[in-house]
């Protein structure tokens, strides 16, 4: 499928948004296992979520995306997905650099998004975010360089 | 300054950093003692009359023994013809139901239509059970669209029931006896307000997280009628005295004024169009 095709190094990362990675670096701000707020360091609290919550609210888009994608094929035929994630995967590739913010206003219209408010939208906005990324180290993970 | 090791932005919605912080913290309080969120702990009804809906709920909120809030408002606008009385977690049913309603607007500036009841069921249904129950609303919602008058409960999990007559919170075996044995198809205004306040001060006098004035909200397709309080507790608290003070009351000692130099930067005329 397309995802074969288009697997080179540098779009690996994308993958990475759907499986909890352990062990790349500890949770804490500065690199450091931060033991006030997430505790003493274990496998267990880097590989399981906290929360219930947690991995179902992470990958809530994607599945979500997935699950109506597989409608649309069950009812429409193989073409409409494949035209849609077209489109997605063109409106995706329209940000600013990794370490800034971007509105993502086509993706949002591709989904419908524009026109509903949600928790995501009001709590935790990364517009408003006090913490800001190194820009080298971010456009390095994001190239897969890292 | 030293940069933080961010790899990616942070994803908006909830945070779950400090869950693990929280469950560790759990175990070191002893019993009772960790920090609970605000409960409304509350009696509230609804009813479907001849020509519209009739909900109503009383004012406590409470936190564990204490009572936080003698006049807090537990029924919500959602839309011009929609109201939601709200029991659970006070801040959860506040913002759940200001994020129906900012969808609703939404919907209502796109399409040009008054939102029906149903679509804000729909809306509150995705909403809860996507959050697995973590969202602590019950909700009744209420209100008259072109397809009739509505009443419907959602609770935290997301389930759904259209029902005549309704009670929920804490004090709903009392309110839901009251409205069990007074409840008729095709109520008169006034009838409906009445069962409604009764079942409501019912709800008030056998549970103790329930109290203080009893407010009613009667939706009908002319319009909306909040009335807020309805009826007043007899234990509302009168002041004896007057607790303002004159204008003097405190002597002055020392007085310093210090003008503020202000320069005139920049000044722009627009000429108003008189015609």
């Amino acid at each position: 499928m397309l995802l074969n095709l288009l697997d080179t190094r540098g779009l690996r990362s994308q993958l990475k948004d759907s499986v909890p990675v352990a062990g790349l670096c500890p949770h804490g701000a500065y690199g450091v296992q931060d033991s006030l707020r997430s505790g003493f360091s274990s496998v267990k609290n880097e590989l399981l979520p906290s929360h219930s919550l947690e991995l179902s609210e992470k990958n809530f888009q994607l599945n979500k995306d997935k699950m109506n994608f597989s409608t649309l094929r069950n009812i429409q035929g193989l073409h409409a997905p494949l035209k849609l994630q077209m489109e997605y995967r063109a409106a995706r590739q329209i940000q600013r650099l990794p370490f800034l913010q971007s509105s993502n206003l086509a993706l949002d219209t591709l989904r419908g998004s524009d026109e509903a408010i949600g928790f995501d939208d009001i709590l935790n906005d990364p517009a408003q975010s006090e913490m800001m990324g190194e820009p080298h180290m971010m456009v390095e993970y994001k190239l897969g360089m890292l | 300054m030293a940069l933080s090791n961010v790899l990616e932005t942070p994803a908006a919605g909830f945070n779950f950093d400090n869950a693990a912080r929280n469950a560790a913290l759990e175990g070191l309080f002893e019993r009772g003692q960790a920090p609970k969120p605000l409960k409304t702990g509350t009696t509230i009804a609804g009813v479907v009359f001849k020509d519209g809906v009739v909900l109503g709920a009383d004012t406590r909120a409470t936190s564990d023994e204490v009572v936080a809030d003698k006049m807090c408002a537990k029924i919500h606008y959602i839309a011009p013809n929609i109201y939601c009385c709200g029991a659970g977690t006070a801040a959860d049913t506040e913002k759940t139901t200001d994020l129906l309603s900012s969808n609703l607007t939404i919907f209502s500036l796109n399409s040009g239509r008054n939102p029906r009841v149903i679509m804000a069921v729909n809306i509150l249904q995705d909403m809860l059970y996507r959050y697995h129950g973590q969202i602590g609303a019950n909700l009744i919602l209420g209100g008259v669209d072109c397809t009739g008058n509505h009443l419907y409960t959602v609770g935290p999990y997301g389930s759904v029931n259209e029902v005549p007559y309704l009670a929920m919170g804490s004090g709903d075996l009392a309110a839901l006896g009251i409205l069990e044995d007074g409840f008729k198809l095709d109520l008169e205004l006034e009838e409906a307000k009445e069962l409604v306040r009764v079942a409501i001060h019912a709800g008030i006098m056998s549970d103790l997280g329930s109290g203080n004035n009893i407010d009613i909200c009667v939706i009908t397709r002319q319009g909306v009628d909040y009335i807020r309080p309805y009826q007043e507790s007899e234990f509302k608290d009168n002041r004896k005295i007057k607790y303002r003070y004159r204008p003097g009351t405190t002597p002055v000692m020392t007085e310093k004024v210090v003008p503020l130099k202000l320069e005139v930067v920049q000044e722009s005329v627009q000429q108003m169009d008189t015609a």
